[in-house]
């Protein structure tokens, strides 16, 4: 009977397994393995390279570029975003007039495709015929080459992110705010407790969770999203906008150098795995106060 | 005092609504009009949809829009198969190593599909996969998210009601179907609503593993379609965008208090 019991949980669980294996444990594996071997060139096989692609990268300064693109892309893009985030949920589910329209207004640009956004922001960007120039010229400012500068590239691309990310944030905060104890604001305001301070020592400890979770979603994310890079920059210029993912796809599908986009992709994935395993922790240390 | 704080707080929730919202009112407005208002902006100005048979001559807009209904179908049939068997398996039927295999489960929250495109394409290009709709949505059918959150409904479910069903003659499989999938309906809406719009709007993946009009969903459509190289002017551009999410944003202005509530109703939080 035990027996049985066992093999058809296994059963049940086999499709998944195998899926899971093909796409995500096999390949993380094989990309390690590659990420050793010398690049295929001109027909000759690839042979065993040991640790000479990880010192090609430590001394490529394009990939110290990126690394550090990302780390202030992520820098730049993930507390701003919970912030809007935050405040956005406390307006609409506060008694604001309107509040439907605003929280659509709000959650629309996580609705479309990164893609179709960035062809739209594009527009905003272009130097000459650009709206944020044209706002620029109105205030009797210079205006600015949004991508073409290398100063302002990376910033222009954190820009659209946080306006593509927030409203999605949005939507974890106000779930959390409409389960939160009614009576417990009603007891702060019969003491007479003001807004601010009711938001600081009441709703913010209980987000905590919330944010949490957002945070760890909103880091991994500043590591995975690259789909405007390729309306926007394409990395550019001079690599001042590329991130690690776009410098891994340029690698194998640009310059196809596979086992160097390997390498990269051992690095990518490490940082994701760090990342997880320290989020992960402070969660599992603060969620039980909930 | 009060109200001039109220008063700030409400034109800066407004302020920044209509941020938000300025590049798709954007992009409705240089649609309507002639091609030399893109950036003057006249209330006179004459109206046109002239754009938008532009764009729609210029690109195979439905054959995209088929693919990418077809693609996230796909994804979604297979993703709710998989998930529910695993996560039942996982939730009510303790086994030796269960916790092990979990684990190798969660990991792919972190380590998604995108990141191994170049392992990926590989594995694709040796099943001859390349440039098919099973192709692009493959990688994604076994999802750790879906069975995570599956595995935490079915926890729910009281053990008398499964104990109840199994007396009757039902099988395992039976119980399945009959209670549980029932009870987990707000989970597999929700999931589902995640999992469409997730996939409806990915590109990279889809990027690196279609090549030709036959399987390319409307991100990567669109892509090629706003590239500078395509030679289409603004107007169009900002036509062919709405075209492209026009359906999209439909199905979302209809649904969206559901799909806000059920956000809330599975504890995505």
């Amino acid at each position: 009977m035990n027996r049985i019991h066992q093999l058809y949980a296994w059963l049940m669980l086999l499709p998944a397994l195998v899926m899971l294996f093909a796409f995500t444990h096999a390949p993380t594996l094989s990309t390690v393995w590659h990420s050793l071997l010398s690049p295929a060139r001109g027909g000759r096989p690839q042979t065993f390279a040991g640790l000479s692609n990880y010192r090609m990268m430590l001394e490529d300064d394009v990939f110290w570029q990126t690394l550090t693109n990302n780390l202030w892309y992520a820098a730049g893009t993930v507390p701003s975003s919970i912030v809007l985030a935050v405040a956005m949920a406390l307006w609409v589910n506060s008694g604001m007039a309107g509040r439907t329209l605003l929280r659509l207004a709000y959650f629309t640009p996580t609705m479309l495709p990164m893609i179709a956004v960035a062809n739209i922001w594009l527009f905003f960007y272009t130097p000459e015929v650009g709206l944020f120039n044209k706002l620029l010229t109105l205030a009797g400012q210079e205006g600015i080459n949004w991508l073409g500068d290398p100063k302002w590239a990376l910033r222009s691309l954190m820009l659209m992110t946080v306006w593509k990310e927030a409203g999605f944030f949005m939507i974890f905060y106000l779930a959390a705010l409409q389960s939160l104890n009614r009576e417990m604001y009603q007891a702060a305001e019969l003491e007479g407790a003001s807004c601010w301070r009711i938001f600081r020592r009441i709703t913010l400890p209980l987000l905590m969770p919330t944010t949490l979770f957002v945070l760890v979603n909103a880091v991994l994310n500043a590591f995975k999203l690259v789909d405007h890079l390729f309306i926007l920059t394409k990395g550019g210029p001079n690599n001042a906008s590329n991130l690690l993912l776009y410098y891994i796809y340029e690698n194998a599908f640009s310059f196809f150098n596979s086992t160097y986009a390997a390498t990269l992709t051992v690095v990518l994935l490490s940082i994701l795995i760090l990342l997880a395993l320290v989020l992960f922790g402070l969660i599992e240390r603060r969620v039980h106060y909930r | 005092m009060q109200t001039l704080s109220r008063l700030l707080s409400t034109s800066a929730a407004w302020l920044l609504g209509l941020l938000w919202i300025l590049p798709l009112l954007y992009a409705v407005w240089a649609a309507i009009h002639p091609g030399e208002y893109a950036t003057r902006f006249d209330l006179l100005a004459p109206l046109t949809f002239d754009n938008f048979t532009t764009a729609w001559k210029h690109a195979p807009f439905m054959r995209f829009m088929l693919n990418t209904v077809i693609i996230t179908g796909l994804i979604l049939a297979f993703q709710l198969v998989l998930c529910t068997l695993a996560g039942y398996a996982l939730a009510r039927m303790p086994f030796r190593g269960a916790s092990v295999v979990f684990g190798l489960i969660l990991l792919q929250l972190m380590v998604m599909p995108e990141i191994l495109i170049v392992e990926n394409y590989r594995t694709l290009a040796g099943l001859g996969l390349i440039d098919t709709h099973i192709g692009v949505g493959l990688p994604y059918m076994a999802s750790a998210f879906g069975i995570f959150l599956l595995r935490q409904t079915f926890r729910t479910v009281p053990q008398d009601l499964e104990d109840a069903a199994r007396l009757e003659g039902c099988t395992r499989l039976g119980v399945l179907w009959k209670v549980f999938v029932p009870l987990a309906r707000p989970t597999y809406l929700a999931y589902g609503l995640v999992s469409v719009s997730h996939h409806w709007n990915n590109f990279l993946w889809p990027l690196v593993v279609t090549n030709t009009e036959r399987s390319r969903p409307l991100t990567v459509g669109m892509a090629i379609f706003g590239a500078p190289e395509s030679g289409v002017d603004w107007p169009v551009i900002c036509a062919g965008t709405l075209i492209a999410v026009g359906p999209l944003l439909a199905v979302f202005l209809i649904f969206q208090r559901q799909f806000v509530q059920s956000f809330m109703h599975t504890g995505l939080k």
